[in-house]
């Protein structure tokens, strides 16, 4: 069936309502209003409001709170209403979430899913368009996801909230609108997986999230003027699953790193290096980035030019041959 | 966890003057104001009531991205905004119009973060106004800062001290940061006013969210006084608001004022209050509308006609079309000014970014 991403997220969270009685949504506006995106749109008036949280306004204490009832045994999943306004959970999630398994030595598992909303592109004032998955992705203990389109949305937040690990869960909150084929029997792939989502012999595009669509519209757009590009959306940021980037790259010889965060001390800073690491001998060209600039994230009015479209992806995709 | 008891609907506050136009007496409180005074606070009360509606226009044309209106609060924001003397610092969230109206500052200055060409980009020692804070509750933080800076001036103590004004709403009241700035403005004695506008709500959702007892009340236990005012009563708030700031310059530590208010519209353009509030609240708030019992009061104390109200009106009307013009010609930033004032130093590898754009963009002029 197609349904948006949203409304993907909406059915996979009720899923995990209906599943498990120990997992409770917590979150500013969550409950009558359903999100200020709606992505949690009636499920208080269904499950009530013991399962269904509109909290107080504090991202610390939200989060703070989550883990103390993981302690105690629920499965929280916590909305952060947009990117920018995860920092002030961030000591929980750093320094509580993050390292509780390990300082217990084992003995204290805390599985809280915090979802963000994450990513630009929807005209929004500063601290609403943000791209932080390097900051978490960078601590240990956490794991991080990005799904990309309705049917990823709807088995990974199902998969995140049932695992017994911290996830942040990232959404592409510009993405919420579109819609895509939902299989809702299926069996779907493990969590922490990439995966090749077009396949092509000239270079391999890597995206997640937001940019996984512009990757699929930039190989189309390739593929007119008779270059084939491979696209892998890397769904998972924290473990990575590189095995296919790598089997990838040792076929096409060339890797194209998108996203919207800056590239400095990044993602894509990351699977540069590993994939030169692994792919030394296969490569072609040196592995590209389109990102975000380092800068902060600009006024609306000019975000176009901060963000990584089709054409810079091409441009790069282009200068891949040029070595 | 369930929504717990309503905090009681009725408040004890101080008020000047009641929704029927009346004027109170208060046995701590009362206002000198010359007739054209009075006058002036309801001509602000009017004008930022119709540059707001237009900015709301504005966006529902599209060319604002999003604005966040000050409905109902019109009061609150003009009895602080006048309380204030030009030697104090105000830091505000992102609804305080009335309050940079107050400090004359064109109507124009924050509507560049709505409209998407800028993030604020004023010089907040300039006008004794910090930029808009979105960020909830943070600002909260750097008035307590700036005023201890004042005291290590040595610049409280006398009648011409100074002093500074934090706004927030109820929801910020939830933040850490909030709080922690109610123990340092204490600890440290600091010349700050809290300067609460309880309106409510927190988008969707209602006070009893975010405390169990009365905002005002909070105070106390953080060690200084916590007041709570009419906020829809102009002159009281006044009152109140001005007795705090000089408790503040003349050293004798911070107030929170919880102003008692009303958001009539929505919480910002993007929301949508008929989700959770019922109409029938908002019509009871409507009685309580700040401009209406001005209008009476005047009108009956024979300060203003309605000549002088179709006057402020068709002034009203004017500044709005005026606002609206400006606006529309506000340019757009430049492509490459993304890579403006990140650091004062600069960056070389930024220069580096910031040339490679330049090649890239050049690259499609003269046909791609
Ligand atoms: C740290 C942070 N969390 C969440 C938000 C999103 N948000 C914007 S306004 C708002 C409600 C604020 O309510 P209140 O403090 O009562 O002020 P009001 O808008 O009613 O004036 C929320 C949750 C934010 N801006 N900052």
């Amino acid at each position: 069936m197609a349904e948006t991403l949203g409304k993907a997220l909406n059915l996979g969270l009720r899923r995990a309502l209906e599943s498990d009685d120990r997992v409770v949504i917590m979150g500013e506006d969550v409950g009558k209003l359903g999100g200020v995106f709606r992505i949690t749109d009636g499920l208080q008036k269904d499950f009530g409001e013991q399962r269904v949280i509109d909290t107080p306004l504090a991202e610390s204490g939200i989060i703070g709170t989550a883990i103390g009832l993981a302690i105690r045994g629920y499965r929280p999943v916590c909305e952060i209403q947009f990117d920018g306004f995860v920092y002030p959970a961030y000591d929980q999630i750093v320094s509580q979430l993050a390292k509780m398994y390990y300082r217990s030595q084992g003995n204290v598992r805390v599985p809280v899913v915090v979802r963000i909303p994450f990513g630009g592109g929807i005209g929004a004032v500063e601290h609403h368009s943000e791209s932080p998955e390097a900051y978490f992705a960078h601590t240990a203990g956490l794991k991080v996801v990005a799904c990309s389109n309705p049917n990823d949305a709807y088995w990974m937040i199902q998969q995140a909230i049932s695992g017994d690990d911290p996830v942040i869960f990232l959404e592409p909150k510009r993405r919420y609108w579109e819609k895509g084929e939902v299989s809702f029997d299926a069996s779907p792939i493990p969590l922490f997986s990439s995966q090749v989502v077009r396949q092509g012999t000239d270079v391999t595009v890597v995206a997640y999230g937001p940019m996984v669509r512009t990757a699929l519209d930039a190989a189309t757009a390739a593929a007119e003027d008779g270059r084939s590009i491979e696209v892998i959306d890397l769904r998972t940021l924290s473990p990575l699953d590189l095995g296919p980037v790598y089997e990838s790259v040792r076929r096409t010889g060339r890797c194209v790193v998108v996203h919207e965060a800056p590239s400095h001390v990044s993602l894509s800073s990351e699977l540069a290096a590993r994939v030169t690491e692994q792919c030394f001998y296969s490569l072609e060209a040196p592995v590209l980035r389109v990102t975000g600039f380092d800068t902060p994230y600009p006024p609306a009015r000019v975000e176009e030019e901060y963000l990584p479209d089709l054409d810079r992806v091409l441009d790069a995709v282009d200068r891949t041959f040029g070595f | 966890m369930t929504n717990g008891d309503r905090i009681p609907p009725d408040p004890e506050f101080v008020q000047l003057l009641d929704p029927d136009g009346e004027r109170v007496e208060h046995p701590d409180y009362s206002v000198e104001f010359t007739p054209d005074e009075y006058r002036g606070l309801y001509r602000d009360l009017v004008i930022i009531r119709k540059l707001d509606a237009e900015a709301t226009a504005l966006q529902r044309q599209g060319e604002l991205g999003i604005w966040a209106s000050l409905l109902g609060q019109e009061a609150a924001q003009v009895g602080a905004g006048r309380a204030l003397r030009p030697q104090d610092m105000a830091f505000p969230t992102y609804r305080e119009h009335g309050i940079l109206h107050c400090r004359g500052i064109d109507p124009i200055m924050p509507l560049g973060l709505f409209r998407g060409v800028d993030q604020g980009a004023w010089d907040s020692q300039k006008h004794k106004v910090h930029m808009y804070t979105i960020v909830i509750g943070a600002q909260t933080l750097h008035a307590t800062g700036y005023a201890m800076g004042i005291t290590m001036d040595g610049k409280v103590g006398t009648e011409d001290g100074e002093a500074v004004i934090a706004f927030f709403g109820d929801g910020a009241t939830a933040q850490g940061d909030v709080n922690e700035s109610f123990v340092w403005a204490s600890v440290f004695n600091a010349p700050v006013v809290f300067f609460c506008q309880n309106n409510q709500y927190a988008i969707s959702e209602p006070l009893e969210r975010q405390t169990r007892v009365p905002l005002f009340k909070r105070a106390s236990g953080f060690g200084f006084p916590g007041i709570r005012v009419d906020g829809n009563d102009v002159l009281a708030t006044y009152a109140v608001t001005k007795q705090a700031l000089d408790n503040a310059r003349l050293g004798q530590g911070p107030t929170m004022v919880e102003a008692y208010t009303y958001r009539m519209g929505a919480h910002t353009t993007s929301d949508d209050p008929t989700r959770y509030r019922a109409g029938s609240e908002v019509e009871a708030w409507r009685d309580k509308d700040p401009i209406k019992r001005m209008r009476i009061f005047l009108t009956k104390a024979g300060i203003a006609d309605d000549d002088f109200f179709t006057q402020v009106d068709d002034d009203a009307a004017k500044q709005a079309v005026e606002l609206r013009e400006r606006v529309l010609a506000l340019p757009d930033p430049g492509p490459l000014s993304i890579f403006d004032n990140v650091y004062p130093g600069g960056s070389p590898l930024l220069d580096e970014q910031r040339a490679q754009q330049e090649r890239y963009l050049a690259s499609f002029e003269g046909g791609h």
